[in-house]
């Protein structure tokens, strides 16, 4: 159910942190809001003239570019005063976020994931943005990735800006592949097709005399799912329509996709038992040649200075046309303002516009940048292993449109939970196929709450 | 001897009852005001909000109480297998904890009373785990648990045994948590108990000795039967408390694998908070409530049956 998971944080990654509070503490203190820049965002009196409020979700690695952006902003616009507040990511914040804004005390700025904006949006809880008005604000439609500019719009209308596409990948070790003859160069042997796919994770286990590759399985929901959507999506299946109201899953390609990921821990090329920790420790340690996973792990796997590389997550049944990968993406919305004061919407809009021109921060942690004038760029193309999996935002898909669907949601957690007990071998394809029409079913025939 | 016994405990007995009846009652209220006002402020008045949202579609993103649903939210609850699941898991939950923390609690409060030598340091191991908060203690014992690298795993490796899948295995999951959750609180349990024994006067235990009664027989004769109501006390307090459960699951197994261990607290969180089904969640939660109430009434019931027969 996690996406950037919660976990403890490492006493570097903690001093850093906690340095980049005190700047912020500091820097509220400097623009005359003695509060501190996280009572001010929950305080009553949030809305001095002058200030912004600005919500994210971002924790680890991305949690620290994140302060090193906002320090950016403040460098360009000293003269408003920024309260960024971090929240925990996943379910708490965008209940959060939407209390606040039902409260009428909305942050002015704040990061939503592309599939859960859609929720808020359809309980009207963020301002439209006029094509025009963006237009003036230097973020015409044309800078953006159309891929997630497209799936970010709503009936046609805009609502959130994306900042990153942040797709399903796969990470590999170079040793391994190396001795496992799967590197010609820097290239990597071609995995596509299931048995393309299964030879290389033998030759790999082969050569690690440990296992394979990794997918986390053990208390963990989304990397399962993303897993299987990435797969099943490149066989062209879906599994909601009428923005939720239908479940429509094609059986035999569903099957055929459990099938493929169950034998994989049956051969015991993938482990079945790993949880999220655990994937990633196994990995890091290269007991494993690969591991499946979204790219923000890239900055664990820096600081371990292992021979690691990344690329996109394998093209298995996509044949030459039909590649498709599990993806999401960090959109910027302007939550429902109580006040519509001009002034503060301009102020809201430069914030974005200056988070989109620091791409290249962004960039590092992993995610593939939404905007072109960076994304387009050789200082973009010439960062490795970033830019070897640009292409995986074109291929992305979201996951399926419907109330109960999103980043972190129910959804996730009730398709993930049956295909992570499919690779632990506790269930069979036939019957995790079964409990999730049954469980997503009871959802689709819910009213919708929003 | 044994004439010498009531007259130590009588005079304690009596100290509680030195206040007079009529003694103005307007003090006492302004005694009780801040409770009484912080209790219907956040425990009386949400849970009869509660209990009005229960019959309402009300959604956490739109605001008022959104359209009326009689009883549909209750009807949709008993007819949801999730619900009856998750309710299992937790009355399995209780049953898998509640009869090692009071034996267990029992156990090592009777030994620490007896310990001669660094008595504070007994007592101090039982206690400490107590204190620290639940997502400190998931992640030791996640770590603890992960299969390949836990400590666990590596321990019983030495003695040749297979270690599961602990908290991957639909079947060890629970068992897992419940060893958990035995050693983070059994500490609570363990003092209560300790302060039971240290009520018993040495009197009864010396004139047992002299009328020769063996360690055993006394535990059996004296302690246990002396302790009743304190066992009365940690009984109910532990049932309640393990129905309560929600914070390990969350954290170790996100109510997995596969839903084998979600709670009908974490049922309640991932309708009201994930789905934004406030109005439903908040019946499921009444649901709930009314099982503690029976629950807690039928065990409290049985307990004091005994004591009374004891």
């Amino acid at each position: 159910m996690r996406n950037e998971p919660i976990r403890p944080v490492g006493r570097r990654a903690f001093l850093r942190g906690a340095a980049g509070l005190a700047g912020l503490g500091a820097a509220g203190a400097l623009s005359g809001c003695g509060s501190g820049s996280t009572l001010a965002g929950l305080s009553v009196s949030h809305r001095q003239e002058g200030s912004l409020d600005y919500w994210n979700l971002f924790g680890g690695g991305d949690g620290v570019r994140m302060v090193d952006m906002e320090d950016g902003f403040r460098k360009s616009f000293p003269n408003v005063g920024l309260n960024a507040v971090t929240l925990a990511w996943g379910n708490p914040y965008y209940t959060k976020l939407s209390l606040a804004t039902l409260g009428q005390k909305p942050p002015d700025v704040a990061v939503a994931h592309l599939t859960r904006m859609k929720t808020l949006v359809a309980a009207g809880l963020v301002e439209e943005l006029d094509p025009a008005e963006l237009e003036t604000a230097g973020m015409s439609a044309d800078k953006f990735s159309s891929r997630p500019w497209q799936a970010g719009l709503v009936d046609g209308k805009i609502y959130a800006l994306p900042l990153d596409t942040h797709p399903f990948v796969m990470f590999y070790n170079k040793d391994v592949c190396k001795k496992a003859g799967l590197l010609d160069g820097d290239t990597l042997a071609p995995m596509d097709s299931p048995e393309a796919f299964t030879e290389a994770l033998s030759k790999a286990k082969k050569a690690t005399g440990a296992v394979g590759g990794c997918i986390a399985v053990t208390n963990e929901t989304a990397t399962p799912w993303r897993f299987f959507q990435s797969a099943y999506s490149q066989l062209g299946g879906k599994v909601l329509a009428d923005e939720g109201k239908r479940v429509v899953f094609d059986d035999d390609k569903a099957l055929e996709v459990l099938a493929m990921m169950q034998s994989l821990s049956k051969k015991q090329l993938v482990p079945g038992s790993l949880d999220y920790e655990g994937s990633i420790a196994t990995f890091a340690n290269g007991d494993a040649g690969f591991l499946f996973q979204g790219e923000w792990e890239i900055a664990t796997f820096q600081t371990a200075k292992m021979p690691f590389s990344m690329t996109t997550f394998p093209n298995i049944y996509g044949g030459a046309d039909g590649y498709a990968v599990q993806a999401d993406s960090h959109t910027l919305i302007i939550p429902k303002q109580p006040d519509n004061d001009p002034a503060r919407r301009r102020s809201a809009l430069e914030f974005i516009k200056s988070m989109l021109d620091q791409s290249k921060t962004w960039a590092e942690g992993g995610h593939v940048p939404a905007w072109q004038p960076f994304a387009d760029s050789d200082a973009y193309r010439s960062m490795t292993p970033q830019s070897n999996y640009a292409a995986a935002a074109d291929a992305a898909v979201y996951d399926p449109e419907g109330w109960y669907s999103g980043s972190g949601s129910n959804f996730e957690i009730v398709v993930g939970s049956s295909i992570g007990a499919v690779v632990a071998g506790q269930l069979e394809p036939k019957a995790a196929l079964r409990q999730m029409h049954t469980k997503l079913g009871v959802l689709a025939r819910t009213a919708q709450p929003t | 001897m044994t004439t010498a016994t009531p007259t130590r405990t009588a005079p304690v007995r009596n100290v509680s009852r030195t206040g007079s009846p009529d003694e103005s009652p307007r003090a006492a209220a302004w005694m009780l005001a801040p409770f009484v006002i912080l209790y219907v402020l956040f425990i009386i008045g949400p849970a009869i909000y509660g209990l009005l949202l229960s019959l309402f579609d009300t959604s956490l993103v739109r605001g008022g109480l959104g359209s009326f649903a009689g009883l549909g939210n209750y009807q949709e609850a008993l007819a949801s297998n999730d619900f009856w699941s998750s309710l299992w898991h937790t009355l399995w939950f209780t049953i898998l904890t509640t009869p090692p923390l009071i034996v267990l609690a029992f156990v090592f409060a009777l030994l620490a009373d007896r310990v001669g030598r660094a008595r504070w340091f007994f007592r101090l191991a039982f206690f400490a785990p107590f204190v620290i908060p639940s997502a400190v203690v998931a992640l030791i014992w996640i770590w603890l648990y992960t299969p390949g690298l836990g400590l666990i795993e590596a321990g019983l490796g030495w003695f040749g045994i297979t270690a599961p899948n602990w908290l991957g295995d639909p079947a060890w999951a629970m068992p897992s948590l419940a060893i958990t959750t035995i050693w983070w609180t059994l500490g609570f349990n363990f003092v209560l108990y300790l302060a039971g024994l240290q009520d018993i006067p040495h009197e009864l235990y010396e004139a047992a000795s002299v009328d020769g009664a063996g360690p055993w027989q006394q535990i059996r004769s004296i302690t246990i039967p002396l302790l009743g109501r304190t066992t009365t006390l940690v009984a109910v307090l532990q049932v309640i408390a393990s129905l309560k459960v929600f914070d390990q699951m969350y954290i170790m197994t996100a109510g997995g694998p596969n839903f084998a261990t979600r709670s009908i607290l974490q049922y309640v969180y991932d309708e009201g908070f994930t789905n934004f089904r406030v109005g439903y969640a908040s019946a499921v939660s009444t649901l709930f409530f009314v099982v503690i109430l029976v629950v807690s009434v039928i065990w409290f019931a049985i307990v004091r049956k005994q004591e009374k027969v004891a």
